[in-house]
């Protein structure tokens, strides 16, 4: 395969715990550790997990939102690691990202016009006041929204128009990456739906390449040609979005993909059955040892606890960490619906 | 009276709104039952008017500014709109209870999880046959029991932590403890375990879907996940904007959907197949101070014709359960 637009390799993102009178460090927040992922040209990534798998801070440290505390990030080849003042220029203009709720990521005092002329003002796009002001409306154009609105302050929009409001944002510096952070799930479906299908226009429009943050695993899996699964910070499952959802083998995918809510019956032939044995999502303040899966896991064995599972490249292009990802790889997940007809 | 076996029952409701604008016409005869022991999904998105309907039933509703022109709100045979506050308030407790998406903001943060919970019990209690006072060691017990219920484990210590130090699961959990605590004929669940993550979404839904059951609790559900709505009720209605769109067996509707908006609201959500690209429905949904007169989605329906817009269409039969208030199934007045 070609080399990868957007390389992140073992990536780390450590928060320091303060407390006492002296701000002392007393321990970190474990939120990013040891991921390494490739987005290729053209490419929407995916990036699933539950709240506090470190999903988010992974988006923020590549767009530079977080100084990463180890790891490298490469764009187009160019490492950011030592960078010069002018490839950062380029870099932050180059991806760009898009916030989960629009309402709070667009200033409220500010008309639409004035929030995208920003960034052309700060990249030097646009000469004059009538140039730029043309742009906005290309911008506006190019996410289907009347140039009319640009007049208009956020609290005239509707969350739906907020988004695209955002995303004309986004694309004002020409990226070429785009990192979206849950970017539907405060939207209804239908909105959603629209949403949706603004962004694959685009992606082929402008040449766009993604990293798609979600946590619903149908829009993952209807719009993502690969994905990461994490959990607690780690990346546990990354493949091929097909063969994640044809042969998911890390108990924790089976178990997120089994608690999907899912609206027909075709659907409930595709949930594996859960190998959870209940319990929550730990903090990643102190994640458990070894796999931090392994305290809900309902297959785990002794050594689960002690070590972190290393890589196993079950079939091409899907690898999984998983001290039993051989045994589990083998047998195929048995199917939620077909356990209920058996066993009555 | 009703003298029948709803425990809610909503009957050509129409609610208004006196706004600045103008009339704000949000609901527009909208009629739904809950059967005791049943569990009804009222499935719409933002701005249907689901939660109005929700307030109306609970008579949680002011008014004004809300008026109420035409229709009937049964709550376990009492019509909720001639109640007074007082019967309202006497209702709350014993036969219809509640919980919401949120639930850090319905709990007091200055309050114990304990103290909330003995408010609750205390309460149900005040109506209930007189003579027995409730002594601190039985009210303890009682809210410690109703903990244990909702397998919450070792419920003594949770009874003396504050919200703050539950996750979001366990928070939610102790509100189905309070909201099933007084045994309630009817829950009235809005969006529970949205806010919360899928795996732990699935607990909750899972444990309510067990507890009412045991306890043969009438749930209406009020949601825009469809997903949700198929794991908890038997039966759904779609609401679009303050309309039924239809009503049925949530399986066969989600299934096989017959109303031009139902259909669209089916194909705007992704599948875990991954086979459908999402397609979303286009325009959006009206200003209710100008409601689009007879059907409230003609304006975006691909098949709207003329008398769509002239009379709003009946819910008629399509099959044995199934009900669809669209003219392509007939309803006309020649029928």
């Amino acid at each position: 395969m070609s080399e990868p637009i957007l390389a992140v390799e073992n990536l780390v993102k450590y928060f320091p715990i303060r407390s006492g009178l002296f701000r002392k460090v007393v321990g970190h927040v474990r939120a990013v550790d040891q991921v390494s992922f490739g987005v290729h040209e053209g490419e929407i990534f995916g990036l699933v997990g539950e709240s506090g798998s470190g999903k988010s801070t992974v988006a923020k440290t590549i767009v530079q939102l977080y100084k990463p505390t180890a790891g490298t990030i490469r764009l187009k080849g160019k490492d950011l690691a030592g960078a010069t003042k002018e490839t950062m220029r380029w870099f932050r203009a180059q991806v760009q990202m898009v916030f989960q709720d629009p309402k709070s990521s667009l200033n409220p005092r500010r008309s639409i016009a004035s929030i995208l002329e920003d960034p052309l003002i700060i990249y030097r796009i646009g000469k004059s006041r009538r140039e730029r002001e043309q742009m906005i409306r290309g911008l506006l154009e190019q996410v289907e929204m009347p140039s009319r609105y640009m007049y208009k302050y956020p609290s005239a929009l509707s969350g739906g128009q907020r988004q695209r409001i955002a995303i004309a944002r986004a694309l004002a510096v020409n990226p070429s990456f785009v990192a979206l952070d849950e970017p539907t799930s405060a939207l209804d479906v239908s909105v959603q739906a629209k949403l949706i299908n603004l962004f694959l226009g685009l992606k082929d429009e402008l040449d766009l390449s993604y990293l798609f943050i979600t946590h619903n695993l149908s829009l993952l899996r209807t719009i993502a040609g690969r994905a990461a699964v994490m959990y607690v910070g780690r990346i546990y499952e990354l493949g091929p979005t097909e063969l994640l959802f044809r042969h998911p083998v890390h108990p924790y995918t089976r178990t997120l993909i089994a608690a999907a809510p899912v609206v027909t019956q075709e659907e409930e032939q595709v949930r594996p059955l859960e190998m959870s044995k209940g319990g929550e999502i730990p903090s990643p303040a102190h994640p458990p040892s070894g796999c931090a899966f392994h305290p809900r896991c309902s297959v785990a064995v002794s050594g689960c606890s002690e070590e972190l599972p290393s890589p196993v490249e079950v079939e091409p292009g899907h690898w999984v960490w998983c001290h039993q990802a051989g045994t589990l790889a083998s047998v195929e997940p048995v199917s939620k619906v077909a356990t209920w007809a058996g066993g009555g | 009276m009703t003298g029948e076996r709803a425990i809610l029952d909503i009957r050509d409701l129409h609610v208004w709104f006196r706004v600045y604008e103008g009339l704000s016409r949000v609901l527009d005869g909208v009629s739904l039952r809950v059967e005791e022991g049943e569990r009804v999904g009222l499935v719409g998105e933002t701005g249907c008017g689901k939660t109005i309907a929700m307030k109306t039933a609970m008579g949680i509703l002011k008014s004004p500014p809300a008026q109420f022109p035409q229709g009937e709100v049964f709550l376990a045979g009492h019509d909720v709109l001639k109640m007074s506050p007082a019967e309202i308030l006497r209702m709350k407790g014993r036969t219809v209870s509640m919980i919401f998406q949120d639930p850090l903001s319905s709990l007091n943060p200055v309050f114990t999880i304990g103290q909330q919970l003995f408010d609750v019990i205390r309460y149900g209690q005040r109506w209930a046959s007189n003579g027995d006072r409730l002594t601190k060691a039985r009210l303890a017990r009682a809210a410690a029991e109703a903990l244990t219920t909702v397998r919450l484990p070792d419920p003594e210590r949770i009874l003396r932590l504050y919200p703050l130090e539950l996750s979001g699961g366990m928070r939610q959990r102790a509100l189905i403890a309070m909201a099933l605590a007084n045994k309630p004929r009817l829950l009235i669940a809005d969006e529970p375990g949205t806010a919360l993550d899928v795996t732990i979404q699935a607990q909750i839904l899972d444990l309510l879907r067990s507890l009412v059951k045991e306890a043969g609790i009438a749930v209406l559900l009020i949601t825009h996940d469809l997903g949700v709505v198929r794991e908890m009720a038997e039966r759904v209605y779609i609401m679009y904007a303050g309309q039924v769109a239809e009503e049925g067996p949530a399986a066969s509707l989600f299934d096989d959907p017959k109303h031009p908006y139902s259909q669209g609201l089916l194909a705007s959500v992704p599948r875990l197949t991954g086979r459908l690209l999402p397609q979303g429905i286009p325009g959006t949904i009206p200003d209710y101070t100008e409601a689009p007169p007879g059907c409230r989605f003609h304006p975006r329906c691909a098949y709207a014709m003329e008398r769509c817009s002239q009379q709003k269409p009946p819910l008629v039969n399509v099959s044995a359960q199934r009900l669809v208030a669209c003219y392509l199934y007939g309803g006309g007045t020649n029928e």
